[in-house]
């Protein structure tokens, strides 16, 4: 049996010493997002193997980098402000110029972001917006209005599950009242306190994971949500609207980093060339159901995403805002808050 | 412990006293590595000073125990008043772990002692029974839970169908839901160790007291609970400790509104808040409290043993 055992172990080492030919790429993602087809071409066309671990959120990424694990990941998907903070961390390595051949296909808009100012250290990956989806079944009002989060009417209360993240609670939250995201005004902030304080009696959970699964099985009426996932859930049966609310709603994108002693460096730099090529990234859209920021992903596309309702705002909508980055004194009160709100 | 069992062992012992030491080694370097070592870093790291955004500054600080006891407010500048917030979510934990514990042993009691009274051959059986739900992943076990628990759920449809309710009751995202979870997730570690007690039992001392005119009630509670009390203490442990430090059920049973002591400690590592002195010192304290839960077992057990 021993035997047999050792054998079959030098069996599967041989194999993956075999796939392995020419390399290996380590990739640190966030959890469905990347379909295994795009995976299994790059491995096919660069003879590269791909490993992949997954978080769940960005908070999450950085704590695991600095905790230790940078140097064992080439690349990994930070959010806009997340790229920011890992800029200032030191945890990201500078593409130079000419080493991405397709750096080009990246559109205007997204070529020179304030969080990373002339794409330094990444190359967009998806974008989207964070607001929330509603159940029509439950509530056939207005619902492009933050107060259905914050101030619900009597239908939706107690039916109402938040996303489990502070950033994204807190900036919805400045949106709901006017307030800058990284406010100082003590009164601003005391404000946002009761504000938070009050709302959270309407609310019947906090859950991130499984953001899309309680509005498709009905245990939340509203959930605070991505636009691909609400996508997502009404495709699978939930009769969710998507709110665009007057007051704003989030913008978010997420960028392939290169790390910091990335261990395969050049296999990350064809891999993010590999994820600038239109035919690649769009099939990354057409699965996540988000939009991609590079030019000439049209003819590539999923043809209902062109009117999927969570991807075109309708003319009332508010504006789209990133989540900023506050400095220490000020997360400090924030971090507060956020634990007045769950205490 | 392990002295005390080298030293009963008499002559068998003898022959390996020279070797003894190396023989423990593997034991005491895995307990150096796994156990002294991860706690030690701990005690430490709770009392250096926080980096921004995760990771701390090798500088003595006790700003980590401070925000742990003290509120100085919103911006933290007013006057130092106690700090109700941690304890709160202390007695929270406490509270949850210790209805979820009471419910174990209410279930896992008359289980176990059924189990132990079947015929030798069934034991097993009945054992098996009892592991089952075990082989599958815990995540999915409380995910599971959620799906029995919930407003359209078999639960609610059952009781719903045979018209003891009206309407649906809302259990998830309460408290009960919290302690259903924990007690499904941890019930063996009750039901195990007082099977293993009241299979021990010896019978014939009932049938003696019954003799003498105890009744069933008398025996059950001078003579058999007293038996095999060291296996309820042994459950009763095994099910709050790893209650207390949990946060799958609070988190996908209880919604995650209120943190839990395992709540609390993640965020502070994996959250936006990435204080590490915080967790660590919340971790410490927890764990300072464990200890002290068991050193009064500890203590019990062994007067009632002297």
């Amino acid at each position: 049996m021993k035997k047999l055992m050792t054998t079959t172990a030098a069996a599967l080492a041989l194999t993956a010493g075999m796939a392995a030919a020419e390399g290996k790429l380590v990739v640190y993602h966030w959890f469905e997002y990347i379909p295994q087809e795009v995976l299994d071409k790059f491995r096919e066309q660069h003879d590269v193997e791909v490993v992949m671990d997954t978080y769940d959120s960005n908070e999450a990424l950085l704590a695991s980098l600095k905790a230790g694990a940078i140097g064992t990941y080439d690349v990994a998907v930070p959010g806009d402000y997340m790229v920011q903070i890992m800029a200032g961390e030191g945890l990201l390595d500078t593409i130079k110029d000419g080493e991405l051949a397709n750096k080009g296909n990246i559109l205007p808009q997204w070529a020179d972001p304030s969080f990373d100012p002339g794409r330094a250290h990444s190359i967009p990956y998806q974008w989207g917006s964070t607001s929330f989806a509603v159940n029509r079944d439950v509530f056939d009002g207005d619902i492009n209005t933050t107060d259905i989060l914050f101030n619900p009417p009597a239908d939706l209360s107690g039916k109402i599950n938040m996303l489990d993240s502070q950033g994204e609670v807190m900036a919805m939250a400045a949106l709901h009242m006017g307030i800058p995201q990284c406010s100082t005004d003590r009164d601003q902030l005391k404000a946002l306190n009761d504000m938070l304080q009050e709302a959270k009696v309407h609310w019947a959970s906090f859950n991130s994971d499984t953001a899309k699964e309680v509005l498709v099985s009905g245990d939340a009426a509203v959930g605070q949500i991505y636009d691909g996932f609400a996508a997502k859930a009404r495709e699978e049966g939930a009769n969710t609207e998507y709110a665009f609310p007057t007051q704003g709603y989030i913008v978010w994108m997420d960028n392939v980093v290169l790390l910091k002693d990335a261990p395969n460096r050049d296999n990350a730099l064809k891999f993010m060339d590999f994820l600038l090529e239109p035919e690649n990234i769009a099939a990354v859209t057409n699965y996540a159901r988000y939009v991609s920021g590079v030019d000439g992903v049209a003819p590539f596309l999923d043809p209902a995403l062109a009117t999927q309702p969570e991807s075109n705002p309708p003319a009332t909508a508010g504006e789209g805002v990133f989540i900023q980055v506050c400095d220490q004194a000020t997360q400090e009160v924030y971090d507060q808050i956020w634990t007045n709100l769950k205490k | 412990m392990a002295g005390g069992a080298a030293t009963g062992g008499s002559s068998t012992s003898d022959t390996y006293a020279e070797a003894r030491t190396w023989l423990l080694l593997p034991a005491w370097v895995t307990l150096g590595i796994l156990v002294l070592a991860p706690v030690t870093m701990m005690l430490i790291y709770s009392f250096l000073t926080k980096e921004f955004r995760g990771g701390v500054i090798w500088e003595f600080s006790l700003s980590a125990y401070d925000q742990f006891f003290f509120d100085r407010g919103l911006f933290g500048d007013d006057p130092p008043r106690i700090e109700w917030t941690y304890i709160q979510i202390f007695w929270r934990s406490i509270w949850q772990a210790g209805a979820a514990t009471l419910l174990s042993l209410v279930i896992g009691f008359p289980t176990a002692y059924f189990i132990a009274t079947r015929a030798p051959a069934q034991r097993t059986f009945w054992l098996f029974l009892v592991t089952i739900p075990y082989w599958v992943n815990l995540l999915i076990r409380t995910v599971s839970m959620k799906f029995l628990l919930r407003d359209q759920g078999p639960l609610n449809e059952a009781l719903l169908g045979i018209g003891i309710i009206s309407e649906p009751l809302s259990i998830v995202n309460t408290n009960v839901a919290v302690q259903l979870g924990l007690f499904y997730s941890y019930l063996p570690f009750m039901v195990l160790p007082i099977y293993a007690a009241v299979e021990r039992y010896n019978f014939t001392l009932s049938e003696a007291a019954a003799d003498l005119y105890a009744s069933r009630w008398t025996v059950l509670r001078r003579i058999l609970l007293p038996s095999v009390k060291p296996g309820i203490i042994a459950g009763c442990i095994l099910v709050f400790v790893p209650s207390m430090g949990s946060f799958l059920a609070p988190d996908l049973l209880g919604g995650a509104k209120n943190f839990m002591i395992g709540s609390l400690i993640e965020e502070q590592f994996k959250g936006n808040a990435g204080n590490w002195p915080f967790g660590a010192a919340a971790s410490m304290i927890l764990l300072t409290l464990v200890l002290i839960i068991l050193l009064i077992f500890a203590r019990q057990q062994s007067k009632a043993e002297s």
